[in-house]
């Protein structure tokens, strides 16, 4: 994105712009984190990682921590999206999510009602997607040291049988299909936010992603890679598949599927919908062959029913994301450097 | 999208495009003095579809980029007092200043706030009477409106705790003084659309026949852009230096009356530095004496507060196209992305960001023994 000024991507304290799913997180994980654990090439290439049980299979795990502000917003709430959050990272991986933990942390003077509210709305979840909240945690901060409540979950799953998707797994020629409109989540959770006056109907798109990637692999074995486009929106998925599989992708701008409020509230603030969050969106690669097939079987998903083939990629410009705009010219798409502002020029 | 979708129209463009080709036939260099602008052009990759002999150039319309470091570093100052809630547009936060930026300021404890409008830091004054709130009032003939009105309403409303760090600039000492200067190349311009929706022509005929360039206002949309530069390449053509209007849907011969009421209400015209390219004589809004009690300046004790730019940067001269970021010893040493000294590396439309992203800071050593080499 052309930003002024030039993003900054060194701080020696921690920014908000850390937590956005952009070029400052993934810097973040490199220098802090990679020189502790990397224990092999494939730290942090995907959203859940595989593990070994000797003598018992393979399982998959990943964690996700919810700091959503505010806590109940149009389409959902922190607890629905603390379950279905993790149980899409799982889904888009290939795995059956079967048990969630889960970790609160609690500030003191928080509302004990409230707190059962987003209890229930997390046991619907779990029931909605078929795995059970098996173990959890709370620990109490004094006011002012927390938000209410924030919430880690940690979920583990199966490998369905035969089934390998990796963001390494990228090739030429790939179609890039994603399953519906952009970047709902991210504008209704503004929208919702105190201080910013848009008025707008628009709700997140908060939903489990279980039953559309059931679908699609029943309907194909040529899907190579999925992600959940989360925070930093599409392009931080693409860029992370991009540079897993050194390969490049090439988006065209019209063909992205847009709600008319989303496009009007990313016009006014000078926001770019490819980074704004989605919470129950995917988007796959597929080989060429087998696009067409896997738009359709999502199509037929109530989820997918705006699915799109929206890109394709390229051998051409390895890591880098490249987007053809309504008039033909092309930019590249930079990772989300902090936090999205509002522009006002 | 209604009003949008129609001037993002491929086909349409592309017959202007043609247009273009046909009827421009020698070389042009014409600049669009908005940031707006630029973004649109870079976004929509509008230069790359216009014929090699129409040159855009980027003019100094990105109002983030050229507020000045001391302003900067007053800002800086009054975020970090104590009890203080800063109010900025969002994409102020990011611009370095003498050390660091505002998200350093926030990372350390200030309670640095993203508004949207000056009326919503009005509100937050309201809803904080024990609290100082400081609106940071940057950007061109645009957003001087709404400082003003915030003003204006802060005094009315005798809110005591509400006062704007006024760095408002105005667009046509600007395009004076890049016209002005010996080395200039720029021979017309995409005048401001939003600004001139405000100000109306009237200060652009002068500026149009003192020089004899041609100013076309144009508008924000792939269509209106190309449409601009049309418009101009015929002026220019036909050696017809007048002010068109391409933007007639928001822009009025005389502006917006009730906008330029306010400002001339509660502003008055000052000579104010530019990041980069130095200072400009009336290029400047401060607030009035008889607004005093709502001027930061005068509210917090940060007039000593006078950083010099690097005297060796040679921003001012790059952005003028004299000297290209290659020459200057700083680039890609001192001066970078993360550490930039000047406006050109500043803003990401600005040419040594540019020569950085594309990676010409790490062949420099090798251009400069061939440019050695050439020399007799």
């Amino acid at each position: 994105m052309s930003a002024c000024p030039v993003p900054r991507s060194s701080y020696d304290a921690i920014v908000l712009g850390h937590g956005s799913g952009g070029r400052l997180s993934h810097d973040l994980v490199a220098r802090v984190f990679g020189p502790s654990f990397s224990y092999d090439e494939s730290f942090a290439v995907e959203d859940q990682a595989i593990v070994r049980i000797p003598g018992a299979g393979e399982i998959a795990l990943t964690t996700d921590s919810f700091v959503v502000d505010p806590l109940f917003f149009p389409g959902g709430d922190i607890g629905k999206l603390s379950v279905f959050g993790t149980v899409n990272d799982l889904a888009v991986g290939g795995a059956t999510p079967l048990s969630i933990a889960a970790a609160f942390i609690l500030e003191e003077g928080f509302d004990i009602a409230t707190l059962r509210l987003i209890a229930e709305s997390m046991r619907t979840a779990c029931d909605q997607t078929g795995v059970r909240l098996v173990t959890g945690d709370t620990k109490v901060v004094e006011r002012g040291r927390g938000h209410g409540v924030f919430i880690t979950t940690t979920g583990v799953g199966v490998r369905r049988p035969g089934v390998r998707l990796s963001a390494t797994l990228a090739r030429p020629g790939d179609r890039v299909i994603v399953s519906g409109t952009l970047g709902d989540h991210g504008i209704a959770v503004l929208a919702a936010r105190e201080g910013i006056e848009l008025e707008t109907s628009l709700v997140s798109d908060l939903a489990p992603l279980t039953g559309l990637v059931d679908a699609m692999l029943v309907a194909s074995t040529e899907i190579h890679s999925m992600r959940d486009p989360t925070r930093g929106g599409l392009s931080s998925a693409l860029f992370e598949i991009a540079n897993a599989s050194k390969v490049g992708v090439v988006i065209h701008e019209s063909k992205l599927p847009l709600k008319a409020e989303v496009r009007g509230a990313c016009e006014l603030l000078g926001f770019d919908p490819m980074y704004v969050a989605n919470e129950g969106k995917l988007v796959a690669i597929v080989a060429p062959e087998a696009a067409d097939a896997v738009l359709e079987a999502m199509r037929r998903h109530p989820l997918g029913k705006d699915a799109a083939i929206v890109g394709e990629v390229v051998g051409d410009h390895p890591g880098i994301v490249t987007s053809r705009s309504v008039i033909g010219g092309e930019r590249i798409v930079a990772l989300l450097a902090g936090e999205q502002l509002p522009r006002i020029c | 999208m209604k009003f949008i979708d129609e001037y993002r129209d491929g086909g349409a463009v592309e017959k202007l495009v043609h247009a273009i080709e046909r009827e421009a036939t020698r070389p042009h260099v014409i600049m669009e003095v908005c940031g707006g602008q630029t973004h649109s052009i870079v976004r929509y990759g509008i230069d790359e579809l216009l014929p090699p002999n129409v040159e855009l150039v980027h003019g100094p319309g990105c109002p983030v980029c050229v507020t000045s470091l001391e302003t900067i570093d007053r800002a800086h100052a009054i975020a970090s007092e104590p009890g203080v809630i800063f109010c900025s547009f969002g994409d102020m936060l990011r611009v370095p200043g003498s050390s660091g930026d505002l998200f350093d300021r926030r990372s350390a404890g200030a309670d640095v706030r993203v508004v949207y409008s000056p009326l919503d830091a009005l509100k937050i004054a309201v809803e904080n009477p024990t609290r100082e709130v400081v609106f940071f009032a940057i950007g061109f003939e645009t957003t001087a409106p709404a400082s003003a009105l915030s003003i204006a309403l802060a005094r009315r409303q005798k809110l005591g705790n509400f006062s704007a760090l006024v760095s408002h600039v105005r667009v046509p000492p600007a395009m004076t003084s890049i016209l002005g200067a010996p080395d200039n190349r720029v021979r017309a311009f995409l005048g401001p659309g939003h600004v001139c929706a405000v100000t109306g022509l009237d200060e652009y005929r002068p500026i149009a026949e003192r020089f004899g360039v041609p100013i076309v206002v144009t508008g924000f949309e792939p269509l209106d852009l190309v449409e601009g530069i049309l418009r101009t390449v015929r002026l220019l053509e036909a050696s017809d230096p007048r002010v068109e209007n391409q933007y007639g849907r928001s822009v009025r011969e005389h502006g917006n009356t009730d906008a330029r009421r306010w400002l001339d209400e509660v502003f008055e015209v000052t000579d104010r530095k530019w990041r980069g390219i130095g200072a400009i004589a009336d290029s400047g809004y401060r607030v009035r004496d008889a607004y005093r009690e709502q001027d930061a300046e005068h509210r917090f004790d940060v007039a000593a507060i006078e950083p010099r730019e690097p005297p060796d940067c040679l921003s001012g001269q790059i952005l003028r196209g004299v000297k290209k970021p290659s020459h200057c010893p700083l680039f890609g040493t001192r001066c970078t992305p993360e550490t930039p000294l000047g406006a050109t590396m500043v803003s990401s439309e600005g040419a040594c960001a540019a020569y950085y992203a594309s990676g010409r800071h790490l062949v420099r050593l090798g251009t400069r023994r061939d440019e050695r080499r050439a020399d007799p």
